[in-house]
């Protein structure tokens, strides 16, 4: 017994020491955290208008379940390498440009509204999911429309450049219902166009839907109905080839979990009223949710659909 | 970089290799799902489209505009059509053009509301050729202008009334002088018809934009819809030339005996 817990300690010690020698030169080779430490600033991709996760509040200010999430992050990173203060930079990133801008090293750390998917894990890194999107349905209250199945031939809204636009494209083939699909250039033409009655429903992910429902004139005309249409794991977006710098953010995030703080946030973006117009997106926690922070991972949104 | 093209045969729908992807954009064969070849192919016919149907527009109304502002200053009446030809003119060239898109999309079907029944390709041609017109409409008047006064007296001379003037021998000339900075305008709206993806016409620049997202291929995707844009451009080019070479009269200004000049 003695002997073979001497060689546990052993090992562990070793185990231990390697441990602390591999950290050690991972810091010294992680360009990320080297930049951070060398300039004593950070850049964060921010989006402009994805409401409640990351959005400007006004004055170059940008805030956000997802922003304040990074925020936290940072402030462990900065612990982590013994700075005093760490500067934050906020680039304003668009759907089109943000992948190129964190391969370039633009940005730093993304954190908006990034679905994780395979494609995407070729040239970037995520960590790991603290929001799981469910696709929706949003109509007008007084429309009758509960289901998808109520939307043939009916004119539906989504957003170019959004993977629901490929989404309700699948459904069309495997259901055999046809839509006429209306684009938008951006979100909040996509829900005008509902607004004014160009188009019966809009299909997107449940947080923006809701978003733009609570900034309406009349938050009470608009309800969000139907099946979950899909799921996707919305993460925080890095550079690929930096495993140090992916390790500590994910062990930041662990820690933002472990303490519980999680709920809170949630409560605070996404049941409160949030700057800058105090109006309240109103989307209940969902199950999904949930279980991705009780089982912390990075699995691409691939991995959801199987399921 | 590295480039795959092999993207362009993928179906839209799961990503997987179609069976054909180049027979069946010359409609030889037909893919059970369309790949993004045929997509990008429909993509074009649309930007062609919009692009064709805004010229004509554009053409008509420019020149309509353009020789109203050049009505001599004679009665109440051409003193009346000629201040309503240049309020248009500035009215269209003041504002930008996808500012006009959505007033044509969002705005202006709130007020006249038959106007919603009509499909977005048709609202964005009429913003795009209406924004054209007013510009169309000044290389006309700099046209017309640029004819002696002359010609004019000699027409009446001749017994021609006003609008007899103008279709036998004012215009005649003052179009073939034009037919340079033409080109540059119906060069123009091939390029300006990509305004049409903010309402929702399936053309070049949508296509471009969702393809990218869906596919994480931007570059080649851009690369194509970059090649098909030029290709639209340059064929208005040629197009252009042959008419400007077809209508020259020998001896008439505005030719030029060195054929590498008329473009």
């Amino acid at each position: 017994m003695k002997a073979s817990s001497f060689l546990v300690s052993g090992i562990r010690a070793a185990l231990v020491a390697s441990t602390l020698v591999c950290a050690h030169s991972a810091i010294a080779s992680s360009a990320t955290l080297d930049k951070i430490k060398s300039t004593g600033a950070v850049t964060m991709g921010v989006r402009e208008s994805s409401i409640p996760m990351s959005y400007t509040t006004g004055d170059s200010r940008f805030d956000g379940f997802h922003i304040e999430v990074c925020r936290m992050i940072l402030n462990d990173i900065k612990d982590k390498l013994g700075m005093s203060t760490l500067r934050i930079n906020y680039q304003p990133v668009t759907a089109q440009n943000r992948m190129p801008l964190v391969q370039n090293g633009t940005v730093d750390i993304e954190c908006g509204t990034t679905t994780n998917n395979t494609a995407r894990q070729r040239d970037v890194s995520f960590a790991n999911t603290l929001y799981v999107e469910e696709v929706r349905i949003a109509v007008k209250a007084n429309s009758g429309i509960n289901s998808i199945s109520q939307l043939a031939g009916k004119k539906v809204a989504t957003t170019t450049g959004t993977t629901s636009v490929q989404l309700l494209r699948k459904h069309e083939k495997a259901t055999g219902v046809n839509f006429d699909e209306v684009f938008g250039k951006d979100h909040s033409d996509s829900f005008l166009l509902l607004e004014s009655g160009r188009a019966d429903a809009f299909v997107m992910d449940g947080s923006i839907l809701a978003g733009n429902i609570a900034n309406s004139r009349n938050p009470k005309d608009f309800k969000i109905v139907g099946e979950v249409l899909s799921v996707e794991p919305i993460a925080i977006m890095i550079r690929k080839d930096d495993p140090q710098f992916k390790a500590d953010v994910n062990a930041a995030i662990a820690k933002i979990v472990a303490n519980g703080s999680m709920p809170k946030l949630w409560d605070k973006w996404f049941l409160k009223p949030i700057p800058p117009k105090n109006s309240v997106v109103g989307l209940e926690l969902s199950a999904a949710t949930k279980n991705a922070w009780a089982n912390l991972n990075d699995k691409p949104a691939e991995d959801y659909q199987k399921k | 970089m590295n480039m795959d093209f092999g993207v362009f045969c993928k179906s839209t729908l799961d990503g997987d290799p179609v069976q054909h992807c180049i027979s069946s954009i010359f409609g030889i064969s037909k893919n059970a799902d369309p790949s993004y070849l045929d997509w990008l192919m429909q993509a074009w016919l649309w930007t062609i489209a919009v692009a064709c149907l805004s010229l004509v527009i554009a053409l008509v109304i420019g020149a309509l505009m353009g020789t109203l502002r050049t009505l001599p200053n004679s009665s109440f009446g051409s003193r009346l059509l000629v201040r309503g030809a240049t309020a248009w003119v500035e009215l269209f060239r003041n504002i930008p053009i996808l500012v006009q898109v959505f007033v044509w999309y969002h705005v202006i079907p709130s007020f006249v509301v038959p106007l919603k029944e009509l499909p977005s390709y048709l609202l964005v041609s009429i913003a795009l050729g209406f924004f054209t017109s007013a510009r169309i409409a000044e290389q006309v008047r700099a046209g017309i202008q640029s004819l002696p006064s002359g010609q004019m007296a000699a027409a009446t001379a001749l017994g021609m009334n006003r609008i007899q003037s103008y279709r036998y021998v004012i215009l005649p000339m003052a179009l073939r002088i034009i037919i340079p900075p033409l080109t540059s305008e119906g060069m123009n709206v091939v390029k300006n018809s990509s305004v049409a993806f903010a309402v929702s016409v399936p053309e070049l620049t949508l296509f471009a934009m969702q393809a990218q997202e869906e596919t994480s291929r931007g570059i080649e995707i851009y690369l194509a819809a970059t090649l098909l844009y030029a290709l639209s451009a340059f064929a208005v080019n040629r197009l252009m030339t042959w008419i400007e070479r077809r209508t020259r009269i020998p001896g008439f200004i505005g030719t030029s005996t060195d054929p590498s000049l008329a473009h």
